[in-house]
Formats: structure tokens, C-alpha cells, sequence
């Protein structure tokens, strides 16, 4: 196999550097501005958000919880009170109407590590790796149940890197909570240098269950003027799920991306010389037919 | 064969249900033995008040820290990894700030998943603990000198601690005043723990269990039973218990083989 161009440099001489980073840079905001929503009290002491992404409070009104963690407890035969079981409905209800999966690209703290590991790969020119099974998520998120079940306790606590990372970042400052970091250099140095895309894409349970509540979101990449496409390959290249996107170039009889894997990143739509893709709430399902996402900026 | 094929996507899916559940329990079994070192909480780590029992707190407690951000006095703290609580769990080391038992109970209110119990409405009724002192050569009212800090500290003077006298046979005059807790009222709030003069603490809280020690099931005290029966004898037909030491009963000696030295 030749060596294969780095994706980037081609879509930046096409759009521009702006159009070609759109999607990252708007990720990249969210992903700060929630955390800053949470850091608000603790560093200024203007308290919007209050807990961590395992349960937080709103304005002192809106409960959100982790619905992975509450279904934990559960089976860990305690049930909560109904400001987690409430605030675990609303999460739920939000994912399954936008994409589960929304979470893991525009909010998890711990895309930006992942991310990371995976741009240096690139830049390193490292190809090789362990290809771990995507299906493996599924067999971990039955795992941390059953070790819920069986054993009385919340199991994923005791190391989701997610909410690990997220605690360090609102409860701890980076000398005191040297461990919590340790978790993360872990799952960096994994990404990197065992299994490319590896945590996200194969081993992380938190991902998996918000791509089982959202497949059917509204929040979609599809692939309107896929006929431009000229098989360059860097949306393959720079996407966390790559299988997701062969049907919404091939399909007949839709081009979007239908998969419950795809985090709606919109890696794929910068990356894109031709302007194949756009990122946008669709109002249609498979049957959608040629141009179901309509985008005013689409050139 | 096309016929074949069913029975071979069957048992192909059989074959891949059974390594993800094989698979599943291997990684229930690893996240089980992650598990068992965190079960044991410190016990220098005490939990808020209203807490669960530990194993139960486990399985309710998400992590969140809003108990933590609600505690007026910065008392509560959420667990590193490998701190004295399993990670991401509130607790708090009354050596440094003790709980100072706030009459509303914020962190309680606070806790959107009960593993800090609703029902605790009055502080003075929380279990964090129970105070003991462990230093009974350190302790300077022991000593016979008079400290009393953690006696004067104590939200339930006199109900949770009191100061009992006893001769001080080294000087011969004087008293020791020494600092008894009563384990039925005290909290385990840690202000004697957080006050205790000395370099390391002669007082401390632990968990009740530790702290309290427990009688057998079968053990009764004499005084206790015979008050309770209305000071008849404790069991019906003995006229007094056993008082005196053991006498062991005359042997008859074997003629003719007395021991000679």
C-alpha cells in the first residue's frame, strides 16, 4: 500500500483553513464551554452548573444524570431518588432525540485525549496497531452490569476514565488528583501506541450505551453531493468510526450516515476537499431519499 | 448447500453470543477484583452524615460531588483515586476539618440519589462515627493534667462526652478527669478529634463498629438482668451466682503411691 497522503492540507487549499477546521474549532467550544459551565463556581463563583457529568444541577433546578451510571445503581439494587431518576429520563430523551453518540464528540472530556492520540498518529506516520473488535464496547457495557449486579456497587466508577477526567478538572487541581491523571496518560498512551481509536472505538462502555439509546437522532452527516466525491480517502482517514460512512456514498437509497456509531463530529464534512459532506438535523429517516440535509452554506 | 445455511449462521451466532458472554463476565471478574480493595473505607475516612451503610453507599453513591460543592464549611471532599474512600466518593478527615454539623444538612439535601439518607432530619441523630479515645497514655487528662479540649468542643457536651473522675494515685491528692464518650449519642462529628492538643490525636472517630466494640449474644450482666426481672434471681431456683474462685474438688488418693521427691 502506498503511502497515504495526510487528510487536511487538500480540504485547507480548497475552502480555507476556517472551512476546513468549522466542525473541530465548534467541537472544541462546546466541549470548553461545558466544562466551563461547571469550572463557573468553583473558579468564579457564579454557580450554573453544580456536580459532574455523573449528576449535575442546573440553575439549581434541572437535574441530568448519567443514564449509564443510574442503570448501574439499579441493577445494583438500590433506586434513587427521583432527582437522578429524573435527570437520567431527561438525558436520555435529549440523546435519543438528537444522537446518542452527540455526547461522546461534543462533550466527553475525554475525546480531546483521544483525538489527540490519534492526530499524532497521524502526524507520526505510526499505521499499525491492534484493530480491536467495535463489538467489544457492547461485551465491556454487559460486563460493568454484571459486575454491578453480582458485586452491589456502581462498577464502571472505579475506572471511567469519562468521569475520572471530568472530577479532575472540577474537583481536584492537577497536583492533588495525580492518579485521576494517571487514567488519562493511560488511555492517551493506548490510543497511541496499541490500539488506534482504540478506547472510544472499541472499549469505552459510556459511548456504547449512548449508541444504543441514539440511533434514530435527528443530528446527522449525510453525503449530498456525494457524486463530487473522488475517492481521496481523508474522511476515512480522520473519522473515529470509519465503517460508518461507505453507506452514505454507496447507498441507493439514502446518503446519510444511519449508523448509531457516528458522533456527528463533522470530522468527515471539514476534511472534504469536495464538500461532500454536511452536518445538520435531518427530518428524515432511511427513505429520505437524494438531499433529505439542506444547508444554506453549502457552496 | 443453501439448506445448510441457517444452522450455520445459527450456530455462528450461538458461538459469538457465547464469547461476548464469556467476555462479559471476564471483565466482571477483573472489575470485581478493582473492586475489592475499594470496598474497605479507611477509617480515618469518614462518610457524611445520613450515609448509607458502606456497601449500600457504594451501589447508590453516582459520584457527583454535590453533597461536596453544598458543605458550607469546605468539610466534605470527593476521593482521588487511591485516597483513604473508593474514588469519586464524599468523605472527610475530621483531623483536619471535622463535620460542624449544620442544623439544615445541606450536603444531605443536597444528594439527588439518596445514598445520603432523607430520612436523618435532625443532626444530632447522624452516625458518622463514634469518637474513642485511643490514646490512654497520651491523653493529658489521663496524664492527670487538665486539657478537657475535647470535652469543651463537643456539640453534646456532657450527653456525647463527659469527664470522669478518678483518684490519681501518683500524686495522691488530686483527680484525673477522664474523657468518656458515650457511643449512644455520639455522632462522630470529629470537633474533639480536630481539637485534641496533641501531635497525633489521643481521641479519634472511627466507624461505630471499630469504636464500639460488642458484647457476645449470650452475655447477660448479672445486675442488668436482675433489675430487669424486678431484682429476682436471674435464673429461677439459684440463689447466688458463682462469686468465688475455682476450688477444685478433693481427689482420692491411690494408697501406697504418695509422690516423694
Amino acid at each position: 500500500m502506498s503511502a497515504r497522503r495526510r487528510p487536511g492540507p487538500a480540504a485547507i487549499r480548497a475552502k480555507g483553513w476556517f472551512a476546513a477546521h468549522r466542525w473541530l474549532l465548534a467541537r472544541r467550544a462546546a466541549q470548553l464551554g461545558f466544562l466551563a459551565l461547571f469550572l463557573g463556581g468553583p473558579l468564579l463563583g457564579v454557580w450554573i452548573v453544580k456536580g459532574t457529568l455523573a449528576t449535575s444541577l442546573t440553575l439549581g433546578v434541572l437535574p441530568l444524570s448519567d443514564p449509564f451510571i443510574v442503570l448501574q445503581s439499579l441493577v445494583a439494587r438500590h433506586v434513587p431518588e427521583t432527582a437522578a431518576l429524573l435527570g437520567a429520563a431527561i438525558v436520555l430523551a435529549a440523546y435519543a432525540l438528537l444522537r446518542g453518540r452527540l455526547f461522546c464528540a461534543w462533550v466527553c472530556p475525554v475525546n480531546v485525549v483521544t483525538d489527540g492520540a490519534a492526530a499524532l498518529r497521524r502526524r507520526l506516520g505510526w499505521r499499525d496497531g491492534v484493530r480491536l473488535d467495535r463489538r467489544l464496547r457492547l461485551v465491556v457495557l454487559a460486563g460493568a452490569l454484571l459486575a454491578s449486579a453480582v458485586g452491589g456497587s456502581i462498577a464502571w466508577e472505579l475506572v471511567n476514565p469519562v468521569t475520572m477526567t471530568h472530577r479532575a478538572l472540577v474537583f481536584g487541581s492537577s497536583l492533588t488528583w495525580g492518579l485521576a491523571w494517571s487514567v488519562v496518560a493511560a488511555v492517551f498512551l493506548f490510543d497511541l501506541a496499541v490500539a488506534p481509536r482504540g478506547w472510544c472505538g472499541a472499549l469505552c462502555p459510556v459511548g456504547a450505551f449512548y449508541g444504543l439509546i441514539g440511533r434514530w437522532g435527528r443530528v446527522r452527516v449525510g453525503a449530498p453531493r456525494r457524486a463530487a466525491c473522488d475517492h481521496c480517502q481523508d474522511c476515512f482517514a480522520v473519522c473515529p468510526e470509519p465503517h460508518v460512512i461507505t453507506p452514505s456514498l454507496k447507498n441507493p437509497d439514502s446518503d446519510l450516515i444511519l449508523s448509531r456509531d457516528c458522533t456527528a463530529c463533522g470530522r468527515c464534512v471539514d476534511v472534504c476537499p469536495q464538500s461532500v459532506f454536511v452536518l445538520g438535523v435531518g427530518r428524515q429517516g432511511p427513505a429520505a431519499g437524494a438531499a433529505p440535509l439542506r444547508q444554506g452554506d453549502l457552496p | 448447500m443453501a439448506s445448510d445455511k441457517p444452522a450455520v449462521d445459527r450456530r455462528r451466532f450461538l458461538a459469538d453470543a457465547a464469547r461476548g458472554a464469556c467476555g462479559a463476565g471476564f471483565l466482571a471478574l477483573l472489575l470485581g477484583w478493582a473492586a475489592a480493595p475499594s470496598r474497605t473505607l479507611a477509617a480515618t475516612a469518614l462518610r457524611p452524615p445520613g450515609a448509607l451503610p458502606e456497601s449500600e453507599f457504594l451501589s447508590a453513591c453516582v459520584r457527583c460531588g454535590l453533597c461536596v460543592r453544598d458543605c458550607p464549611y469546605d468539610t466534605l471532599r470527593l476521593a482521588d483515586l487511591g485516597a483513604a474512600a473508593t474514588a469519586g466518593t464524599p468523605y472527610f478527615d475530621a483531623r483536619k476539618v471535622p463535620c460542624e454539623m449544620c442544623e439544615d444538612i445541606p450536603c444531605v439535601v443536597a444528594c439527588p440519589t439518596g445514598a445520603l439518607d432523607k430520612r436523618l432530619k435532625d443532626i444530632d441523630k447522624a452516625r458518622m462515627g463514634s469518637a474513642v479515645l485511643v490514646g490512654h497514655e497520651t491523653c493529658l487528662n489521663v496524664l492527670g493534667l487538665r486539657c478537657d479540649v475535647c470535652y469543651r468542643v463537643c456539640p453534646l457536651i456532657d450527653k456525647a462526652i463527659r469527664l470522669e473522675t478518678r483518684h490519681n494515685e501518683r500524686t495522691g491528692r488530686h483527680a484525673h478527669l477522664i474523657p468518656v464518650v458515650n457511643t449512644d449519642a455520639c455522632t462522630g462529628c470529629g470537633k474533639c478529634e480536630h481539637a485534641c492538643v496533641l501531635e497525633e490525636a489521643a481521641i479519634k472517630v472511627l466507624p461505630a463498629a471499630l469504636a464500639k466494640g460488642r458484647i457476645g449474644a449470650h452475655y447477660g450482666l448479672g445486675w442488668e438482668e436482675k433489675a430487669r426481672h424486678g431484682d429476682k434471681p436471674f435464673v429461677e431456683g439459684i440463689i447466688d451466682l458463682p462469686d468465688r474462685g475455682y476450688t477444685p474438688p478433693e481427689l482420692p488418693r491411690a494408697p501406697g503411691r504418695e509422690f516423694r521427691p
